[in-house]
C-alpha cells in the first residue's frame, strides 16, 4: 500500500555559517493511509517544523517528503496543497477575527476554485457538529471549543487526505478536549484521514495514535506503537521521562 | 507537621463585576480553609478559580467587589484590611507564583535586582544584605550558579529557570501562605515534575500553606494533599487528593472520564453533560 506520507532523511537547517541551527536532524517516518502517528517532545524538539515541512510551509528542507506515493517540493501546486491541510492550536489565533465563519469557510473554496460552495460549507458544518446558524457568527461570539470546530471544519472543506494537527486540543478544557478528540476520531473512522498530531500530552498521543515518535533535539529517540507505550516498555529513558513525568 | 492550624478562612466570598450588561458573579459562595496543606483547586476556564486566589490577595480591578462573611488570614481580616496593611501582606505574607515567568517577571530588570528588591521591601535589609539573600535564595531553588543567573534579565532565562526566580522571590520573605496559579502550565513535561519537586521541598520544610490552582487533574492529584473542585463560581467537592477516584459530584466524575489516560485507554471519551442544577448552591 502506498504510505498516506513518507518522509525520508529530513533535514531543516536554520540560519547560515556557524549560527547555522540544524532544527530536524534526519527523520524518516511514513504513514498508512487511515492512521495515525504521534509526534511528542518538548518545546523546541523540532516536532512542528517537521509539521512546517510537510505542510509546505518552510522554504528550505532537505530529504524526499511524498504524499500519497507523489513527491513534492518546497514548491507545491494548488492541488498538492489541497491534499494535505493543517489545524493549529490556538484557535483564537488561527481564526480571522473579522471574518464570518462562513467567510472563513468560502476562502479555501474560492483559492483553489471549487464550485458548489453554499452546499460545501453547510455539509462541513454538520460534519464537525456545528448548527448552520453559525455560518454568520465571528470567532469571537464562539466558544474555544467552537472555534476549534471551526478551524476542522476549514481544514475538511478541501477533502484532504492528510491532516496535520499541531497541539490541537493543548488551549482548550478537559471536557472540550474530549469532544474534540472524539470528533477527530470520528471524523477520521467516516473519512479515512490519515493523522499526523503533535503534542506534548502522552495521554493524547496514546489515545489518538498508533504509531508513536519521540523527538529529542531534532531526532527520534524512539519509534514505537500505541500498545507498547500504554504498556511502558519502551528502550528509552526520556520516553519513560514523558510518559510519567518523573 | 501541625495542619491543624488554620491559615487562611473563607466563608461565603463572592465576587462580582459590574458590567454594561449588569453584574456578573464570577464567585459565588465559596467557604474553605487552608491549613499548612497543599490545597489544590481545580476547575475548567472560567470556573473562578483563579477570581478566587486573586480576590484573597485583593488583586482585583475596580469594577469587582469582594463580599464575604470571613475572609480572615491569620491574625488580618482581609475585607477590612487598609491598602497599606494590604502592601505588608502581599509578596511578604502571602507569595503567589503566576503561570507565565516570562509576563509575571519585570522584563527591564535584572533577575537578581527584582528578588532583591523584594528583600529590601519587605525586609528592610540595606542592598548588599539583599544581594546576599538573594544569591543564597537562588542556591536554595537550586540553580547552580547563582552569580551568573543573578545578572541575567528575564528573556535570557529558560521557563524552568524563570518559575525557580519566582519561587525565589516569593520565599525570601518567609511567608506563611503561597498562591500558585497554574505555576507549571507553561512549562515542558521534564521541568515540570522538577519545578513540582521544589515546591514540594521548600513548602513541606517550612510548613507554608500552598494554594495549588491548576487545570491538570493529574497533577493535582499527585502532588496535593486536598482539592477542591470548581464549577462555575462554586465549590461542587472537596475531597482528598488520594481519593479523587471515588469522588461523588457528576461533574468531577464527568472532569476523570473526559480525561484520555495512558493506564486505562477507551475507544472514545466520555463527553461531560453538564446539569443545569449543578449550578444551585444546596448540595
Amino acid at each position: 500500500m502506498t504510505p498516506a506520507i513518507a518522509v525520508e532523511n529530513l533535514i531543516v537547517t536554520f540560519g547560515e555559517g556557524p549560527a547555522a541551527f540544524r532544527a530536524v536532524n534526519d527523520v524518516s517516518f511514513a504513514i498508512e493511509p487511515g492512521k495515525s502517528f504521534g509526534l511528542v517532545g518538548e518545546s523546541g524538539c523540532g516536532k512542528s517544523t517537521v509539521m512546517g515541512a510537510i505542510a509546505g510551509r518552510l522554504a528550505k528542507w532537505q530529504g524526499d517528503i511524498s504524499i500519497e506515493g507523489e513527491r513534492v517540493t518546497q514548491r507545491r501546486s494548488l492541488a498538492q496543497r489541497a491534499r494535505v491541510q493543517m489545524v493549529f492550536q490556538d484557535p483564537y489565533g488561527s481564526l480571522h477575527p473579522r471574518h464570518t465563519i462562513e467567510r472563513t469557510l468560502l476562502e479555501p473554496l474560492e483559492i483553489h476554485g471549487l464550485g458548489d460552495r453554499d452546499r460545501r460549507v453547510g455539509e462541513v458544518l454538520e460534519q464537525v457538529g456545528l448548527p448552520q446558524r453559525f455560518r454568520y457568527r465571528f470567532p469571537h461570539q464562539l466558544s474555544g471549543g467552537q472555534r476549534q470546530r471551526v478551524a476542522i471544519a476549514r481544514a475538511l472543506i478541501l477533502s484532504p487526505a492528510l491532516l496535520l494537527l499541531d497541539e490541537p486540543t493543548s488551549a482548550l478544557d478537559v471536557s472540550v478536549q474530549a469532544e474534540i478528540l472524539n470528533l477527530l476520531k470520528t471524523l477520521q473512522r467516516e473519512k479515512g484521514l490519515t493523522y499526523l498530531l503533535v503534542s506534548h500530552d502522552m495521554a493524547v498521543i496514546a489515545h489518538m495514535c498508533d504509531d508513536i515518535a519521540v523527538m529529542r533535539e531534532g531526532r527520534f529517540v524512539e519509534v514505537t506503537d500505541r500498545h507498547r507505550l500504554i504498556a511502558g516498555s519502551f528502550e528509552n529513558d526520556y520516553t519513560r521521562l514523558l510518559r510519567n513525568g518523573v | 507537621m501541625a495542619d491543624n492550624a488554620s491559615l487562611l478562612q473563607i466563608e461565603n466570598l463572592r465576587v462580582r463585576f459590574r458590567t454594561l450588561a449588569g453584574p456578573i458573579e464570577a464567585v459565588r459562595g465559596v467557604s474553605f480553609t487552608l491549613g499548612r496543606e497543599k490545597l489544590g483547586i481545580i476547575g475548567e476556564s472560567g470556573s473562578g478559580k483563579s477570581m478566587t486566589g486573586r480576590a484573597i490577595m485583593r488583586l482585583l480591578p475596580k469594577s469587582a467587589e469582594i463580599v464575604a462573611d470571613r475572609l480572615q488570614f491569620e491574625e488580618l481580616d482581609l475585607r477590612a484590611a487598609s491598602e497599606k496593611q494590604m502592601q505588608a501582606v502581599r509578596g511578604k505574607r502571602i507569595g503567589m507564583i503566576l503561570q507565565d515567568p516570562k509576563y509575571s517577571l519585570n522584563p527591564v530588570m535584572s533577575v537578581g535586582a527584582q528578588i532583591g528588591e523584594m528583600a529590601r521591601f519587605h525586609l528592610k535589609v540595606s542592598k548588599r544584605e539583599a544581594e546576599q539573600r538573594t544569591l543564597a535564595m537562588l542556591e536554595q531553588v537550586h540553580i547552580r550558579d547563582p552569580r551568573r543567573v543573578y545578572n541575567l534579565y528575564p528573556h535570557e532565562v529558560s521557563g524552568g529557570m524563570g518559575q525557580r526566580v519566582m519561587i525565589a522571590m516569593m520565599l525570601l520573605s518567609s511567608p506563611s501562605m503561597i498562591i500558585a496559579d497554574e505555576p507549571t502550565s507553561a512549562l515542558d513535561v521534564s521541568v515540570r515534575s522538577q519545578i513540582l519537586e521544589l515546591l514540594d521541598e521548600l513548602i513541606v520544610s517550612r510548613g507554608i500553606g500552598l494554594m495549588f490552582i491548576s487545570h491538570d487533574l493529574n497533577m493535582v492529584r499527585s502532588f496535593c494533599d486536598r482539592v477542591l473542585i470548581m464549577y462555575s463560581g462554586r465549590i461542587v467537592e472537596t475531597i482528598k487528593a488520594s481519593e479523587l477516584e471515588n469522588a461523588q459530584h457528576p461533574y468531577t466524575i464527568g472532569l476523570l472520564n473526559a480525561l484520555p489516560r495512558i493506564d486505562a485507554p477507551r475507544e472514545t471519551l466520555a463527553v461531560l453533560q453538564r446539569d443545569p442544577s449543578w449550578l444551585e448552591p444546596n448540595r
